[in-house]
């Protein structure tokens, strides 16, 4: 016999999902003004998990006059008490978190393991770290009283659909503009969750809105003359759009697009802790994930003694069934996603990579793709330059310092990147050179409310959590 | 590794030789490596996998007794509970080993004898290993005569830390050779005292080169004995050092590991780092002494839906 663990799945019971949902306007769940549903599935079975109301242009211009009708008493709270609805918000998901947790891998397909244990508790902390500032925004280094923008028209993915939202909404409200958020097709379900939250938690009407629907919907939200700010998170591609739509208007804007993260890893790394930070750098919700370390740059005098480690570890990930505790690896979002992984991949082995993945079975329904390393990637290589989100890692060598910090730069995204060395002057000297929002020094993919996170070139503009979070929704 | 199979016989040739190597390991981030080793603590061992694990701790368990007070009549109860660890379910397998201080050896042996359980003693001047080396070789040359199967000695702390490398090897040699063929050796490494991931790694490597059959952990008699990080890094030592020389070498971490629940959890550090290849009680063992017990009562618990009590398992 050999040691198998037990299945562990999570119980569904905890999470009571409705056959169908509407659009969060004005404190009210509301039909679409078309009439129009779609359907939220889970990846990891293609099972219906319930019917969402659609929004389009009408519905936005209703969420976003009520958001206007709702800023004025908004605005005029004192901080202390915009406060007290966080923290209350804060505190509920606390409260709620084992239900959103496993209703966020339900419509999302990411493991349980990472729900529990990163995205729920980030996300009650992002609403306690902005609870914080409400009273004290005119401390924060932007002038006395700053004010609020107004309206915030917000669009957000579907990677980390509970924590993109908290990352928008909590410094919004904290800095007493109400929001009309659109959350992706594929993951309503959690935004819809955290709308019955705001009434749980008292918020006023209208400060908050939300609003399942399409790309239609989100492009309605960002052209909306009466928003006052935008914010998105999601592809480059749709970033640009948005900054033409925008460009001209009066509107603030801050986007977080997508990146090609460098994972550098020195010689004298802490290999087996370099290891785990790969894995974890990329195979973390999938390589689903902006700011992944989707390329691994390893200094050549140790490419096969890091290579060998690197395999065999992929070999113990876990693949299957997201509600298992024991899962390492859950579904694609989509069918869609699936399918530009699997083209991109395959485009990376016609050019000539070598591409390896563990023995794996994937399962026979859902969206699944097995976890996957390039070798022999060439700076010249589509896998090396485009941005797969999926759980894909090109790995390419250097052979000194600026060699690294030049391939690592030679990207035309810039949102994180990673230095591996027990070398501690090299860290800095290396960090300082690197073109990258985020750098991480022996660790990778770790958050915290209080640290700003942002990008470079096409990974986008702004600065989303941490004091400078604050800036983006104060007329500064 | 930063150097190949065909050098490493060339490492301990040396002082500086020796020093250049184990300085040339890779270091050992510690957040990582705790939080790696926490992760890995979340897995979930139920019913079926359970029973295996629970059946693969009692197998692997050194059931230990060393105290200054110890008496034959002690050291045999002990050896009746290593062969019948649940005198009231005889399918429960018997432990690895009794593990007793020297002047045991001869009454432990006595009272497993029949059976595969085998005879440990903990010799060179355990547990502070303050002792002329001729003392120490005498004391595993006494055990060894007494018919002790397996050797588990301290290594020198004051001058490993001193970076006097070539004694500790020097001295590990010498009580392998004292061992004899018919002894294996664990070597000791008092990790508590050693205070860094970065020298127990390198102190992991230096016992291997010395011919270790097995490294340990800790005495169990000071403050940090073992915890899940530095049995990984042990872990991850074997696995690399068979990968680079064929050899493979056991590990036991002792000292600290009370419960089922803990036990398992190192067992799937155990296989999800070195692998399959050590969930066996000749490359995997547990110091412990109250660990048998908890492991008992998990057992029974499995066996009839009720938990027991201490009561339904015996004292020493």
């Amino acid at each position: 016999m050999t040691f198998e663990y037990a299945p562990a799945p999570e119980s569904r019971a905890i999470v009571d999902i409705a056959p169908s949902y509407g659009l969060f306007i004005d404190g009210e769940f509301v039909e679409a003004a078309d009439g129009k549903v779609f359907k939220t599935i889970s990846p990891a079975t293609e099972e219906v998990l319930s019917e969402v109301a659609q929004a389009g242009e009408a519905d936005v211009d209703r969420a976003v006059r009520a958001a206007r009708k709702a800023f004025e008493k908004w605005s005029a709270l004192p901080g202390a008490e915009r406060a007290k609805y966080l923290f209350r918000i804060a505190r509920i998901i606390q409260e709620r978190a084992r239900e959103l947790a496993v209703l966020e891998t339900l419509d999302n397909g990411k493991p349980i393991r990472e729900t529990r244990d990163a995205d729920l508790p980030l996300v009650a902390a992002h609403f306690f770290y902005y609870a914080g500032w409400a009273d004290k925004l005119d401390h924060a280094g932007f002038g006395p009283s700053p004010r609020p923008l107004g309206v915030a028209g917000q669009v957000i993915p579907w990677n980390f659909p509970l924590l993109m939202l908290a990352w928008k909404i909590a410094p919004a409200l904290a800095t007493g503009n109400t929001v009309v958020l659109k959350p992706a097709e594929t993951t309503p379900l959690s935004a819809l969750f955290f709308a019955d939250i705001c009434r749980q938690a008292g918020l006023p009407k209208g400060v908050v809105n939300i609003l399942p629907g399409y790309g239609d919907a989100g492009a309605a939200v960002v052209a909306h003359p009466d928003v006052n700010k935008v914010a998105f998170t999601g592809s480059t591609a749709v970033g640009k759009e948005i900054a033409r739509t925008v460009a001209g208007t009066s509107k603030k804007l801050t986007l977080e697009l997508g990146g090609k993260g460098a994972n550098i890893v020195f010689d004298d790394a802490p290999i087996d802790q370099a290891v785990e930070g790969i894995v974890g750098g990329i195979f973390f919700n999938q390589g689903q994930v902006c700011c992944a370390g989707s390329r691994l740059l390893v200094q050549e005098s140790i490419q096969d003694e890091l290579l060998d480690s690197l395999k065999r570890r992929l070999s113990t990930l876990r693949l299957g069934d997201p509600l298992d505790k024991n899962t390492d690896i859950g579904a694609i979002n989509s069918a869609e996603q699936l399918a530009r992984i699997t083209a991109l991949a395959d485009q990376g082995e016609a050019e000539g990579a070598e591409r390896w993945s563990p023995a794996c079975e994937l399962p026979s329904s859902g969206y699944w793709f097995a976890p996957t390393l390039f070798t022999n990637v060439t700076q010249a290589h589509t896998v090396a330059r485009d941005e797969i989100f999926g759980p894909v890692l090109s790995v390419l060598t250097f052979r000194t310092p600026d060699e690294a910090v030049a391939k690592a730069n030679n990207t035309p995204y810039g949102l994180s990147a990673g230095i591996w060395t027990e070398k501690g002057s090299r860290i800095l000297a290396v960090a300082n050179k690197l073109r990258a929002g985020v750098v991480w020094s022996n660790t990778f993919n770790k958050f915290d409310p209080t640290s700003p996170f942002g990008g470079y070139k096409e990974s986008g503009f702004g600065r989303e959590g941490g004091r400078h979070g604050l800036e983006a929704y104060l007329d500064v | 590794m930063p150097t190949t199979a065909h050098t490493l016989t060339d490492v301990a040739a040396s002082d500086s030789t020796l020093r250049r190597f184990l300085h040339g390991l890779p270091g050992v981030d510690a957040v990582g490596l705790e939080a790696r080793a926490a992760s890995l603590g979340t897995r979930s061992i139920k019913t079926t996998a359970k029973a295996y694990a629970i059946d693969l701790a009692i197998s692997m368990v050194d059931l230990t007794t060393l105290e200054g007070a110890d008496t034959p009549g002690k050291v045999r109860a002990l050896g009746a509970k290593a062969v019948h660890p649940d005198p009231t379910d005889r399918t429960t397998p018997a432990t690895a080993a009794v593990c007793v201080y020297p002047d045991m050896v001869a009454t432990a042996k006595q009272a497993v004898a029949g059976s595969t359980v085998k005879v440990a003693s903990v010799a060179t001047a355990f547990p502070a290993g303050r002792a002329p080396l001729s003392v120490k070789l005498a004391d595993v040359r006494e055990a060894v005569a007494a018919g002790a199967d397996e050797i588990d000695m301290v290594i020198d702390r004051g001058a490993f830390l001193a970076g006097q490398y070539m004694k500790v090897y020097d001295e590990i040699v010498a009580v392998k050779e004292a061992c004899g063929t018919s002894a294996r050796l664990k070597v000791i490494f008092e990790t508590g005292e050693l205070s860094t991931y970065d020298n127990i790694r390198r102190a992991s490597w230096l016992g291997m080169l010395a011919g270790a059959d097995f490294i340990k952990t800790s005495t169990g008699k000071v403050a940090v004995n073992a915890t899940p990080a530095n049995t990984l890094l042990m872990l991850e030592a074997v696995r690399d050092f068979r990968a680079q020389t064929g050899i493979q070498v056991g590990v036991k971490p002792a000292g600290g590991i009370r419960t089922s629940k803990d036990a398992i959890k190192f067992l799937v550090l155990v296989n999800e780092t070195a692998g399959e290849d050590w969930l066996d009680n000749h490359w995997f063992r547990f110091g412990a002494s109250s660990l048998l017990n908890d492991l008992l009562m998990q057992r029974q618990k499995l066996a009839t839906g009720r938990y027991s009590g201490p009561d339904y398992v015996t004292v020493d």
